[in-house]
């Protein structure tokens, strides 16, 4: 059994966090495994076929920071910092609670971060190629991922058969396919859900203990949107900017993004960061004869900036602008995420070629600079 | 019918007047403390000319616009900016709007806004540079221009205007000329400017806010940008203009 004793400054936290640890801890009590993620790149099934529980530890707030730059530098991307600083202070339940960590060498700040990491709690860290194009880079993954299986199986005594792959893709693709349904519903005119309750439910959908949890949460949220459209109910006025925002993960700024557009008249009718649609649907071969190196494909094949060239996130957002008949491109780029801000330049010349509105926003966690956010947000949206 | 615009910046608060598509009256205050205690002034002040919620329209911008209660429609500086610049000049090109705590450049076409790029967070390239600059060189901004002209080349390093102002100081420590000193300061939010504006280049540029009456600050954005930079005494009330114009839609 792993450690479970509450972390020394439990009695000072907030109730909220108190019954958050409470509810972590009750799973792991009883038998529940718990593994921390960072990224789009974790190949999930792995987890799934292994019978333990995958969990999203992306820091998305500013309060772990200053706690963070004790030790890591100030100029590094906020989600790196918050990622870490949750460790670093006892503060969130999953990372506390998880037997260990899986993190990929995506860019150099993650990497090192990791290292780090590594001193507090036990993070295994898988290799990425740095591009998809070479002949090996494949073999290089497929490697990887069957390390990583090899891993789960000393950790855990179990045998990740490829019965068990089959069956965790078939309920990732599953869900897949709904979320897809849930991007699909901001296609309409109007959209059918605010800008905001998509981010909440898919931040929400991080948390959960099990792939069926996580689908059960999303398709109610479909269904009951669906219902509300088909009843009449449009929250989201037609007149509404439809926006599409893209770059770095946008989890952390719902409330200094995604409330400022919706409080300004725009929508965002597609999310293009790595949770998006561009990863969203691409789908495991279920029934390849290789189910691991069809799951080990899968995931390469994901469009990060980290990876270089990736003309193939910049390909599919331009396609993403026409099927969601989009008014604007609005680039969220964490400070310090070097990877995503020098592409920008690439994604500005598409917009550009294409005739569609593009503003880069350079941002963290903090509110320091909520007054200009809005200043720029507005008057984007009023050029429109 | 009055159209009233009424832009609260970080510094300074401005105010236009538009009556039959000419500019009647224009009002300049300080900020102040309370962007909220100052609306109030500027409704006091032009109630008691006969100017009221009866005859007129109301449309507020700049960093106080939220804090105006009598506004009909507020609307960002940006777009503001955009068609008081149109209505002064008539020409595309892009604005070059230095103001308290940001610059924008804003891109005009046909009196539309094109694009626009914003300095972020960092006050360098602002007026709130040069405030802190001529604070600690016991100079008015007027002065400042004055001496530069006649200062010799130097430059200050520092980006950031806390890192700069001790390089200034070093720089008086060591008995530099102040008109040296002037020439720095001002040539460091030049290039900072010229810098943000190269996202949105033009053949033709047009200065407003707060230092538009500066021939100096003009004359070496000409040379930096290698192109006419215009502007007039009512630059300065661009974003009000902008919003008085605005007052009429909607």
């Amino acid at each position: 059994m792993p450690n479970l004793e509450l972390p020394k400054s439990f009695d000072e936290f907030v109730d909220a966090r108190k019954a958050g640890f409470i509810h972590v801890k009750d799973y792991v009590e009883n038998g529940g495994h718990l593994v921390g993620i960072f990224c789009s790149y974790t190949p999930l099934e792995l987890f799934d076929a292994a019978g333990v529980c995958a969990i999203g530890l992306c820091g998305t707030s500013n309060e772990p920071i200053a706690d963070a730059e004790k030790v890591l530098p100030k100029n590094l991307c906020p989600l790196i910092k918050a990622s870490y600083g949750f460790a670093y202070t006892d503060k969130c339940p999953y990372t506390y609670f998880c037997d260990f960590i899986v993190g990929e060498t995506t860019c150099d700040g993650k990497k090192k971060m990791f290292e780090l990491l590594n001193d507090i709690k036990e993070t295994y860290v898988m290799q990425l190629p740095q591009g998809q194009k070479r002949a090996y880079a494949k073999d290089i993954w497929y490697e990887e991922v069957k390390l990583l299986k090899e891993k789960l199986e000393e950790k855990y005594g179990v045998k990740i058969t490829d019965e068990k792959l089959r069956e965790a893709a078939r309920k990732r693709n599953a869900l897949r396919r709904t979320q897809l349904e849930l991007y699909a519903l901001q296609g309409m005119n109007p959209p059918a859900l605010k800008s905001t309750e998509v981010m909440s439910t898919l931040a929400q959908g991080l948390f959960h203990f099990g792939v069926d949890a996580q689908h059960a949460t999303y398709r109610a949220r479909v269904d009951a949107a669906k219902a509300a459209y088909e009843a009449g109910e449009r929250p989201v006025s037609e007149k509404a900017k439809r926006i599409l925002l893209t770059g770095c993960p946008s989890t952390g700024v719902i409330q200094k993004v995604g409330v400022t557009i919706e409080n300004n008249g725009g929508v965002i009718v597609c999310l293009d960061d790595c949770g998006g649609e561009r990863t969203t649907k691409m789908m495991v071969d279920e029934d390849a004869d290789d189910i691991l190196r069809a799951i080990s494909d899968r995931y390469l094949e994901i469009h990060c900036s980290v990876m270089t060239t990736n003309e193939g996130r910049i390909e599919n957002t331009k396609e993403m602008c026409k099927k969601y008949n989009v008014d604007g491109v609005v680039e969220l780029v964490l400070q310090a995420c070097h990877t995503f801000n020098v592409e920008a330049t690439r994604m500005q010349e598409m917009c550009e070629e294409e005739g569609i509105p593009y503003m880069k926003l350079e941002t963290d966690y903090s509110t320091t600079d909520s007054g200009q956010i809005e200043t720029r947000l507005a008057a984007f949206l009023e050029m429109l | 019918m009055y159209q009233v615009g009424i832009d609260i910046g970080s510094s300074a608060a401005k105010v236009a007047v538009i009556k039959d598509d000419e500019v009647v009256k224009t009002m300049l205050l300080d900020t102040g403390f309370s962007s909220r205690k100052v609306a109030d002034e500027i409704y006091a002040a032009l109630a008691s000319e006969g100017i009221t919620k009866d005859n007129a329209k109301y449309v507020a911008t700049g960093y106080g616009r939220v804090s105006v209660p009598y506004a009909d429609n507020v609307v960002t500086e940006i777009t503001c900016h955009g068609k008081g610049a149109d209505y002064l000049f008539k020409e595309n090109g892009t604005v070059i709007d230095i103001g308290g705590q940001d610059t924008k450049g804003i891109s005009l076409k046909k009196g539309r806004v094109m694009k626009f790029i914003m300095n972020d967070k960092c006050s360098a390239g602002t007026g709130k540079f040069l405030e802190v600059m001529t604070g600690r060189l016991g100079l008015t901004l007027e002065e400042l221009s004055d001496l530069a002209r006649e200062g010799n080349e130097i430059s200050i390093s520092s980006m950031c205007t806390v890192f700069a102002e001790s390089e200034v100081i070093s720089l008086i420590g060591k008995g530099t000329p102040r008109a040296d000193i002037a020439f720095g300061v001002i040539e460091s939010v030049i290039n900072k400017v010229v810098a943000l504006i190269a996202q949105v280049p033009a053949d033709k540029y047009f200065l407003t806010g707060g230092l538009c009456e500066d021939d100096y600050v003009r004359e070496r954005l000409e040379l930096a940008l290698n192109a006419p930079v215009k502007s007039t005494p009512l630059a300065r009330y661009a974003g009000a203009i902008g919003a008085a114009i605005l007052a009429a839609e909607k």
